[in-house]
C-alpha cells in the first residue's frame, strides 16, 4: 500500500523540496550545463575568443587513438579492481560469517580501510611498495625482480589497481557479509542435511541467494573505479609512467586543468557523466528488484 | 528402515549445560515424540542427532554405527524444519531433487523418484512453482517431500507444524502419521504440542530442564505421570494439584482442605505425616451434593463440555470438567474419586506408586 499526503495548493510542497532543488541545481545541473556548453566550444591557444564549434570535439575525442587507449586501459582497470574487490570481499565475508573466536574485533578490522581517505591510502602504498622506501619494493628488488612502479607500465597499473581494490573491499565486505547473514540458517542446515558440502554448497544455495547483493555491488564497483579512484591514481602515480595508468578520469583532468584544453576536456566529462547515467540506472534497477526470484 | 540409540548424550554450550545426560533405544519403525517446554533442550536434542550441533559428550547409535562424530552429509538423516526451510530460488522439484542429484542419481531415476512422491502427497501439479507461490501447507508438503524422496534411515522433525493454522495442523497431523506408518521410517518428533504428543508417537519422551523425566507410550505418559510436572504438562486442561499428608499407616491421603482419601490401590511408603502432592484430572473431578463446595470463578464452555475453573473453601484453584447439562452458574459440589488420584512426593514431586 501506498500513502499519499495530499497538500492543498502549490506554496507548502515547493517549499519543502526546494532545499534539495537548490542542491541540485547549484551542484548537478548548472557544472553539468556548463561542461555540455564547454564541450561545444574551443578556445584559440591564448584564451582569448571561445567560439562554437558544435559536436566537433566529440567527433576529435573518438578520432583520437589515445581517447580509444584510455578506454580500453579504463575497462581492464574497472574489471580489474571490481573483480579483486568483490573476489577478496566475499571470502573474507565467507569467513567471517562463521561462528569464530573475536569475530567482531576481526570485522572492524575490516571494515577500517573506507574509513581512510584516498589520498592517505595512496601514500601508504607508496610506503610499502616504492621501489627505494618501500618495505615491499625494497624486498621485491632485493629478491632479484625489477621491481620499480615509477618506470614499468605493467607494475604500475598494478599497483593502482591493488591500492583501489584495497579500498573498496571494506565497503563490498559489509554488504556480503549482511548478505549472508538475511540467509536464513534453516536452509544452510536443510542443505547440510541434504548431503551437500563445501563449495557445493556454496555455489548451489548461498550464491544464489546472495546474487541480488553481488549484482548491486558489481553496479556500486564499476562507478567506483571507474569514477572514484581518481585520488588513489593521481597520488600514486598521476596517471604514469607515460599514460600507462591514465584512466578516462585521470585523462580529463590532465586534458582540462594540466593542459587547458577545455573543449576537448569538457566533452570527455560528458560522455564519462552519460556512463554514470547508464550505471545509475541500472543499479536503481537492480535494488527495485524482488530478492531471489 | 534403521534403529536408533543413545547413550548418555550431553550438551553444554560454553559453561551452561542444555543436556543432561539422555538415553534411548528406538526399535526400527518406531516415532518417538519428544515433548518439553521452551527452552527444555528438545531441539538440541534433535540437532545433535541430525549432526547440526556437536555433542560434548555421549554416543549416537544410528543402525549399529556410531555417527556422533560424523557430518550431517554422512548420517543419511532427513529433517523436516518448523519454517520448512525450502530453497527460495529453487522449484518445488528442484527442492526435492537436491538431495538425490548429491548422492549422483541419474536425471531419469530422480524424475521418477520425485513423481512418485509428489503423487503421495498431492504435490502433482506444483513441481514447477516456487516456494513463494505456496500456501503454507503445500509448503509444509514440500518440506515432506523433500526429506522423503531421500529414503533416510531416519526422519527427524522440529515442531513442523507450528506454523501451520489451526485447522491445517490437524489434517497435516494425521497425514505425518499416516505415511510415517506407511513408509516404516524410524523417527524423532519434536514438539511442544501436548496433542501432537499424544496422537502422533508410539513412544513419548518428555524432557524438562535438559532431563528426560519420562520414556514411555503416550498412554502410559497420560494415565502414569512420572512426576508433577510432567502430570501437569500432559492433559489440557491441566490437572489440579492439592497439598495433603500420609495417613492411616500409609492406606489413605489427608488433604489439607480437610478431606481424607483411602488409596483405591494400595499403601504408599513412608511415615504418617508424609507431605504429599494429591493430583486429579478436571475430567475426573465428580459432582458431587455430598461433595465440597466450589465456588465458581468463570466457565469455559468447550461445545459438549464446560469447564469450571472454582475455588475450593480454603481458596486453592480447583478445575472441573463436566456436561455441559451440568454447568453450574455460581457453586457446586465436588468430591474427589479415590480410584483416580496421582499421588507425588511433595518435596521432590516424583510419582509415589503403591507398595504391593
Amino acid at each position: 500500500m501506498e500513502r499519499r499526503t495530499i497538500f492543498p495548493g502549490i506554496a507548502l510542497p515547493m517549499l519543502l523540496v526546494l532545499p534539495q532543488l537548490l542542491l541540485t541545481v547549484v551542484f548537478f545541473l548548472w557544472p553539468a550545463g556548463q561542461a555540455i556548453w564547454s564541450s561545444m566550444t574551443r578556445a584559440d591557444p591564448f584564451g582569448i575568443r571561445t567560439q562554437f564549434v558544435g559536436l566537433e570535439n566529440f567527433a576529435d575525442l573518438f578520432s583520437d587513438p589515445l581517447y580509444v587507449d584510455s578506454i580500453g586501459r579504463t575497462v581492464v582497470f574497472c574489471a580489474a579492481v571490481t573483480a579483486l574487490s568483490m573476489g577478496l570481499a566475499l571470502l573474507l565475508a565467507v569467513y567471517a560469517d562463521r561462528e569464530i573466536r573475536g569475530r567482531g574485533f576481526y570485522r572492524i578490522l575490516l571494515i577500517w580501510p573506507y574509513a581512510v581517505a584516498p589520498a592517505v591510502s595512496a601514500v601508504l602504498w607508496i610506503l610499502l611498495l616504492h621501489p627505494q622506501i618501500g618495505l615491499v619494493g625494497r624486498w621485491l628488488n632485493r629478491a632479484g625482480v625489477q621491481w620499480n612502479y615509477k618506470l614499468d607500465g605493467t607494475q604500475a597499473m598494478l599497483v593502482v589497481i591493488v591500492a583501489s581494490a584495497w579500498k573498496q573491499v571494506s565497503y563490498n565486505f559489509i554488504f556480503l557479509l549482511a548478505g549472508l547473514q538475511s540467509i536464513p540458517r534453516a536452509v544452510i542446515e536443510a542443505a547440510r542435511m541434504d548431503g551437500a558440502k563445501g563449495w557445493f554448497r556454496f555455489r548451489t544455495v548461498v550464491l544464489p541467494l546472495l546474487m541480488p547483493t553481488v549484482f548491486f555491488l558489481l553496479v556500486v564497483n564499476l562507478v567506483y573505479s571507474a569514477f572514484d579512484t581518481f585520488g588513489t591514481i593521481q597520488a600514486l602515480t598521476q596517471g604514469g609512467p607515460g599514460k600507462a595508468t591514465e584512466t578516462l578520469v585521470v585523462k580529463v583532468y590532465r586534458d582540462g586543468v594540466v593542459n587547458l584544453d577545455i573543449g576537448s576536456s569538457a566533452a570527455q566529462s560528458v560522455v564519462l557523466m552519460l556512463g554514470v547515467i547508464v550505471l545509475t540506472v541500472l543499479q536503481f534497477r537492480f535494488l527495485g528488484r524482488k530478492v531471489a526470484e | 528402515m534403521a534403529t536408533l540409540l543413545l547413550e548418555d548424550l550431553r550438551k553444554s554450550f560454553g559453561s551452561t549445560p542444555v543436556l543432561h545426560g539422555i538415553d534411548l533405544a528406538l526399535a526400527s519403525g518406531e516415532m518417538l515424540v519428544i515433548v518439553g517446554a521452551s527452552g527444555c533442550g528438545k531441539s538440541t536434542l534433535l540437532r545433535l542427532v541430525a549432526g547440526l550441533e556437536v555433542p560434548t559428550a555421549g554416543r549416537i547409535v544410528l543402525d549399529g554405527r556410531d555417527v556422533a562424530g560424523l557430518d550431517p552429509a554422512a548420517r543419511d538423516i532427513a529433517m523436516v524444519f518448523q519454517n520448512y526451510a525450502l530453497y527460495p530460488h529453487m522449484t518445488v522439484f528442484e527442492n526435492m531433487a537436491y538431495g538425490l542429484r548429491i548422492r549422483g542419481l541419474t536425471r531419469d531415476a530422480i524424475r521418477k523418484r520425485v513423481g512418485e512422491v509428489a503423487e503421495l502427497l498431492g504435490l502433482g501439479g506444483l513441481l514447477a512453482r516456487k516456494p513463494r507461490q505456496l500456501s503454507g501447507g503445500q509448503r509444509q508438503r514440500v518440506a515432506m517431500g523433500r526429506a522423503i524422496v531421500r529414503e533416510p534411515k531416519l526422519f527427524l522433525f522440529d515442531e513442523p507444524l507450528s506454523n501451520l493454522d489451526a485447522k491445517l495442523r490437524v489434517t497435516m497431523r494425521a497425514e505425518i502419521r499416516r505415511l510415517q506408518r506407511r513408509m516404516g521410517v524410524t523417527s524423532l518428533y519434536v514438539t511442544h504440542d501436548q496433542v501432537e504428543a499424544m496422537t502422533l508417537g508410539d513412544r513419548l519422551l518428555v524432557l524438562h530442564l535438559g532431563r528426560p523425566v519420562q520414556f514411555a507410550t503416550p498412554m502410559e505418559v497420560f494415565e502414569r505421570p512420572a512426576d508433577t510436572y510432567v502430570a501437569g504438562f500432559i492433559g489440557a486442561p491441566a490437572m489440579n494439584f492439592l497439598a495433603g499428608r500420609l495417613g492411616h499407616g500409609g492406606s489413605a491421603v489427608e488433604l489439607d482442605i480437610g478431606v481424607t482419601i483411602p488409596f483405591a490401590d494400595g499403601r504408599r511408603p513412608g511415615p504418617d505425616g508424609r507431605k504429599l502432592t494429591i493430583g486429579i484430572r478436571p475430567e475426573h473431578v465428580q459432582p458431587d451434593p455430598a461433595g465440597l463446595a466450589l465456588q465458581v470463578d468463570l466457565l469455559e464452555p468447550l461445545g459438549s463440555e464446560t469447564v469450571v475453573i472454582g475455588r475450593l473453601p480454603g481458596g486453592e484453584m480447583l478445575s472441573v470438567k463436566v456436561a455441559k447439562a451440568d454447568a453450574p452458574t455460581e457453586a457446586m459440589q465436588v468430591s474427589f474419586p479415590a480410584a483416580h488420584i496421582h499421588v507425588f512426593d511433595a518435596e521432590a514431586g516424583l510419582r509415589l506408586d503403591a507398595t504391593a
